[in-house]
């Protein structure tokens, strides 16, 4: 009996270790993984031929050119109510794992400033893709060229005098406006417009004096030398030194700080899923987008847009994200923006 | 000329017959999407995405390009078949076209609004391709203002002809503004009359109003009035088109209105909807059977569609220049451009020679494929009407609701389409007019953004708004407009005696 | 039509009076929550509720008009007969159906948009159109196929599906 005993207790090891074998197979083999099972919506909580639009148009392009994954990504523009549209649609489809959406900093501001009640907690954070950059940019025809020289301006002026435009209101370019005044002294009346390439328009056309439009948004103006890039709004120079205009590469934009104007900003270009997905239909996502940012279109779209290329992912995105949310959270009470209750 | 070298260039780039293939699957996919209200443009790009990886960016550029041509031309199918406008610019073709198929005149309806249409875009393109640099500066030159400005012009070419009783204009005016201003407020980011619903953050979308309005509006009516469509003798025979064309020369003051509005409010960033509008108010007012507007008349029907085709080919044009798409289907072909790595902007035109002029032959050609095959389907779809109500009606009430399903995917907007139904129907009988409601709509909230960034510039003085030569004629315009209908009045009365 | 012969529903007097004090009512709401969000002319211009304000205000004014207009009315015209009212209810009810079995709601079950879809057109075509069975399937069953490939396969825009196309694993 002991020895069938025995037999059997190696036999169950055996087994034990056949399984465990099979089951690290499984783990490590693509094709037992979690895959979208149809197709996936790319919610963008904003209008299209924006920033965010813009680059998830682009990571669907990308997608579909590499075959990154098996079910097409189609993108879905759901701006209403400042994004709250997209958001609120993407925390009620619980548990959804075909669902990701990209956010701007109306994440934060949103909420903020409407009380729609959503937070980023509602959602599974995913993978940061990049931080958008933001430049002060007035139009090539006016005599400004260093931010300082600008501000005197507006202050000479007076206060209100001087038109700063920018995307909504109570956003990310009003913040940016907020912090400017504060740090310089000199009082902007802020336009605000729907979206960031008319913006940019607006400067070329001389219905603004300003304005703080991301890279990508005025890119085009710039290189057709119709609007001046007077400083970035980040701690160090973006790293881009090939030409973009005829005598300037977007290294060659000063930092705001080293200007006297100690204003640091960037916004997230971060992918997050519906609440209550499980950890590999998370792990997909995140590898897809491993995959995207590997090619070298994505590396010519960050550099096209003058992208600050941090993407954090796990743990530090999730941190970095509830930095971010402090931070709002008291940039927004500094201005008045917060939403009475 | 340069131009003309250029074009021929283009043309040669063009006219291939793979790129003519592209053309004609281009322009059928867009029919579709034209037809079906709530497919949008990006659902287009959806399907030719993977394709368009395989080809180079003129051919690639040349296919999404039809699509948006077919997406226009699509939009007056519905419209006047069935009352229910495809796409918001096609709102103001029902107002005639709906009429004449009810009249047992759907061919020609159809007829003439495929043919303005080509006209209309005919048109723009020969703007675009000789004034292409001129046009792009003029358009900046439309800050918040001038905008208002617009808006204000296309209300006051289109209010004062309203038949209906003076104060339920007034209401179903005032009803649309109010709906328009629901959502979330631009200039300051405040909620407004959201009530704490979150369904209504993104406010009330135009498409859903008017398909219930409208569409099932217009079903509840043929139902009370026994089940039948009257259209039912339709002609169904290519004969009509030759018909239709000999009448057309009789509206060449019409045509030429209407192209010249569209174009103009196709650079200024208004866009296709309000053009049709202004150029159905416009044509109202000033032509001699404008008393017959609405009961089927087919200079009704040329002038929206030559306005919205005008204005939906020169949007084109600031889209390519300065890089803001007007329109979601002009937001397809931007998305396209970005793909193959060409950023929309001033240096398009003198960096990618091949592809711009491809582009604008690709234009013409386009809507000549396009005007071919709309015209071949005259018959076919003349002859839906034939199909009893019994079968029609329910796959009509099917399409509204996934039409309405699909504009935000949310099942609020399907019941929203049904209230609207029952109000279309009960304001039909009581005779409020729709057309200011859903104007008033389409066009009210970007009025009054337009007014208060004018107002946020000038630190609230409304001189503003007269403030440069061209703010100053828009406006002096608008309200000249405004007085027009009992200006003729007083004079032809003064001549009477 | 005769409907002038047949018994009448409601009057045009009667639709016309409630419609405007609806309306009046929609206006009142749209005034008080302007008020809530300020609606005065502030220093730089108007504040977000200034213009829903006098919207709300004209909207007001005009339904009492179009009211006192309603009751003044003299002539006792019908707005709709009782047999189009039915006629229009067997329309609007199964309609009302449809879109509730398309989600969901309360009782109603959710059966996505294609099984609704064709028992609607089966209703609609075998009581109000008294059609044979073999076409009113062809139908009903061909539209939603079409629709299925369109939308789903074509354009790839997802509608709400229920458990047919779940037991099929289209879902």
């Amino acid at each position: 009996m002991s020895y069938n005993r025995k037999m059997g207790s190696r036999v169950l090891k055996l087994c034990t270790a056949v399984a465990m074998a099979v089951g690290a197979m499984a783990a490590t083999a693509p094709a037992m993984a979690w895959e979208p099972t149809k197709s996936v919506e790319f919610v963008v909580p904003a209008g299209t031929g924006g920033g965010a639009d813009q680059m998830a148009r682009f990571v669907q392009g990308v997608v579909t050119k590499y075959n990154l994954m098996k079910q097409p990504l189609v993108v879905v523009n759901k701006g209403g109510g400042a994004g709250a549209e997209g958001f609120l649609d993407v925390k009620g489809a619980k548990g959804d794992p075909h669902k990701i959406i990209i956010t701007l900093s109306n994440l934060f501001t949103t909420p903020l400033a409407t009380g729609v009640p959503f937070n980023w907690k509602d959602l599974t954070p995913v993978q940061m893709m990049a931080l958008d950059q933001f430049i002060l940019w007035v139009n090539a025809e006016t005599p400004y060229k260093t931010a300082k020289e600008y501000t005197d301006a507006v202050k000479a002026a007076g206060a209100g005098k001087m038109k700063m435009g920018g995307t909504g209101s109570k956003q990310e370019d009003q913040i940016i406006t907020v912090a400017v005044e504060k740090q310089s002294g000199a009082k902007f009346t802020y336009i605000p417009y729907k979206g960031g390439g008319e913006v940019a328009v607006q400067l070329v056309g001389k219905h603004v004096d300003s304005t703080v439009n991301n890279p990508i948004e005025a890119v085009e103006q710039w290189r057709a030398g119709k609007l001046r890039a007077l400083c970035v709004f980040d701690d160090v120079a973006m790293p881009y030194k090939t030409k973009v205009t005829a005598t300037q590469s977007w290294a060659d934009v000063p930092t705001c700080k080293s200007q006297g104007l100690n204003v640091d900003y960037q916004m997230l270009r971060g992918i997050f899923m519906a609440p209550g997905v499980s950890k590999d239909q998370v792990e997909y996502f995140v590898g897809v987008l491993k995959k995207v940012r590997e090619t070298p279109e994505w590396k010519e779209f960050m550099e096209k847009g003058a992208f600050n290329q941090t993407a954090l992912g796990g743990d530090e995105y999730v941190k970095w994200v509830a930095k971010e949310e402090q931070r709002h959270q008291s940039l927004m009470a500094e201005a008045g923006f917060l939403a009475k209750k | 000329m340069e131009e003309i070298n250029s074009l021929l260039q283009g043309f040669s780039v063009a006219m291939t017959p793979y790129n003519i293939g592209l053309m004609m699957v281009g322009v059928i996919l867009g029919v579709l999407i034209g037809v079906l209200p709530g497919l949008g443009g990006a659902n287009g790009v959806a399907i030719l995405l993977p394709l368009t990886f395989s080809m180079n960016p003129t051919s690639a550029i040349i296919m999404l390009s039809c699509i948006y041509w077919g997406a226009l031309f699509g939009g007056a199918i519905t419209s006047i078949l069935f009352n229910i406008p495809g796409e918001p610019w096609s709102v103001a073709t029902t107002f005639d076209g709906y009429p004449m198929a009810q009249n047992g005149r759907a061919g020609e309806a159809l007829t003439a609004a495929f043919t303005s249409s080509f006209i209309g875009a005919l048109v723009a393109v020969l703007m675009i391709t000789f004034t292409a640099p001129l046009v792009a500066k003029f358009a900046l030159k439309f800050g918040p203002p001038e905008y208002f400005a617009v808006y204000l012009l296309t209300f006051c070419s289109f209010v004062g002809m309203s038949k209906s009783a003076p104060f339920k204009t007034v209401a179903a005016m005032m009803l649309g503004f109010a709906l328009a201003a629901v959502g979330l407020d631009t200039v300051t980011g405040q909620l407004r009359l959201t009530f704490g619903q979150t369904e209504l953050l993104k406010g009330f979308d135009f498409l859903i109003a008017v398909i219930g309005l409208f569409g099932i509006g217009e079903i509840l009516l043929t139902i009370e009035e026994g089940l039948a469509f009257k259209g039912a003798e339709a002609k169904i025979k290519m004969r009509v088109v030759i018909d239709t064309w000999k009448q057309l020369p009789k509206y060449w003051k019409t045509s030429i209105r209407s192209s010249a509005i569209g174009c103009w409010m196709g650079i200024t960033p208004g866009g296709a909807t309000p053009a049709s509008f202004m150029g159905y108010g416009v044509a109202k007012s000033m032509s001699p059977n404008g008393k017959n507007f609405g009961k089927g008349e087919m200079e009704g029907v040329v002038a929206p569609e030559t306005a919205a085709h005008a204005a939906g080919t020169s949007a084109l044009l600031p889209m390519l220049t300065l890089g803001i798409p007007g329109s979601p289907t002009a937001a397809v072909l931007l998305g396209g451009l970005l793909i193959w790595g060409l950023q929309p902007g001033p240096l398009l035109f003198q960096e990618q020679k091949d592809f711009v002029w491809g582009l604008i032959a690709s234009m013409y050609l386009g809507n000549i494929a396009g005007l071919i095959v709309v015209l071949t389907t005259v018959p076919l779809f003349a002859a839906i009407l034939r199909i009893p109500f019994s079968i029609v009606a329910p796959v009509i009430l099917v399409i509204c609701a996934i039409g309405a399903y699909t504009v935000h995917g949310s099942m609020f907007d399907v019941w929203l389409m049904i209230v609207f139904g029952v109000i279309g129907y009960i304001f039909k009988k009581l005779d409020y007019p729709l057309a200011p409601l859903v104007l008033a709509l389409v066009l009210g909230d970007r009025a009054e953004d337009g007014f208060r960034q004018s107002m946020l510039m000038s630190q609230g003085e409304l001189s503003i708004f007269f403030s440069n030569g061209l703010v100053g004629t828009i406006t002096v315009f608008a309200l000249l407009m405004l007085f027009w209908a009992p200006m003729k009045a007083g004079f032809n009365k003064l001549r009477g005696r | 039509m005769e409907t002038s012969e047949e018994k009448s529903a409601t009057s045009v007097k009667m639709v016309d009076a409630v419609t405007a004090v609806v309306i009046f009512l929609v206006g009142a709401l749209v005034i008080w929550d302007s008020w809530r969000l300020g609606a005065k002319w502030g220093s730089d211009g108007p504040e977000a509720g200034y213009f829903p304000f006098y919207i709300g205000l004209i909207l007001c004014v005009s339904s009492v008009v179009n009211f006192v207009g309603a009751l003044r009315d003299k002539s006792d015209e019908s707005f709709v007969s009782t047999s189009s009212l039915k006629m229009i209810l067997s329309v609007m009810i199964p309609t009302i159906v449809y879109v509730g079995l398309i989600g969901g709601v309360g009782p109603i079950p959710a059966l996505g948009i294609y099984v609704s879809s064709a028992l609607f057109i089966t209703l609609f075509m075998k009581w109000l159109g008294k059609y044979k069975w073999p076409i009113t399937i062809a139908v009903a069953i061909g539209v939603p196929v079409v629709f299925f490939l369109l939308f789903e396969v074509w354009f790839k825009v997802p509608l709400p599906k229920g458990p047919l196309e779940a037991a099929f694993g289209l879902a």
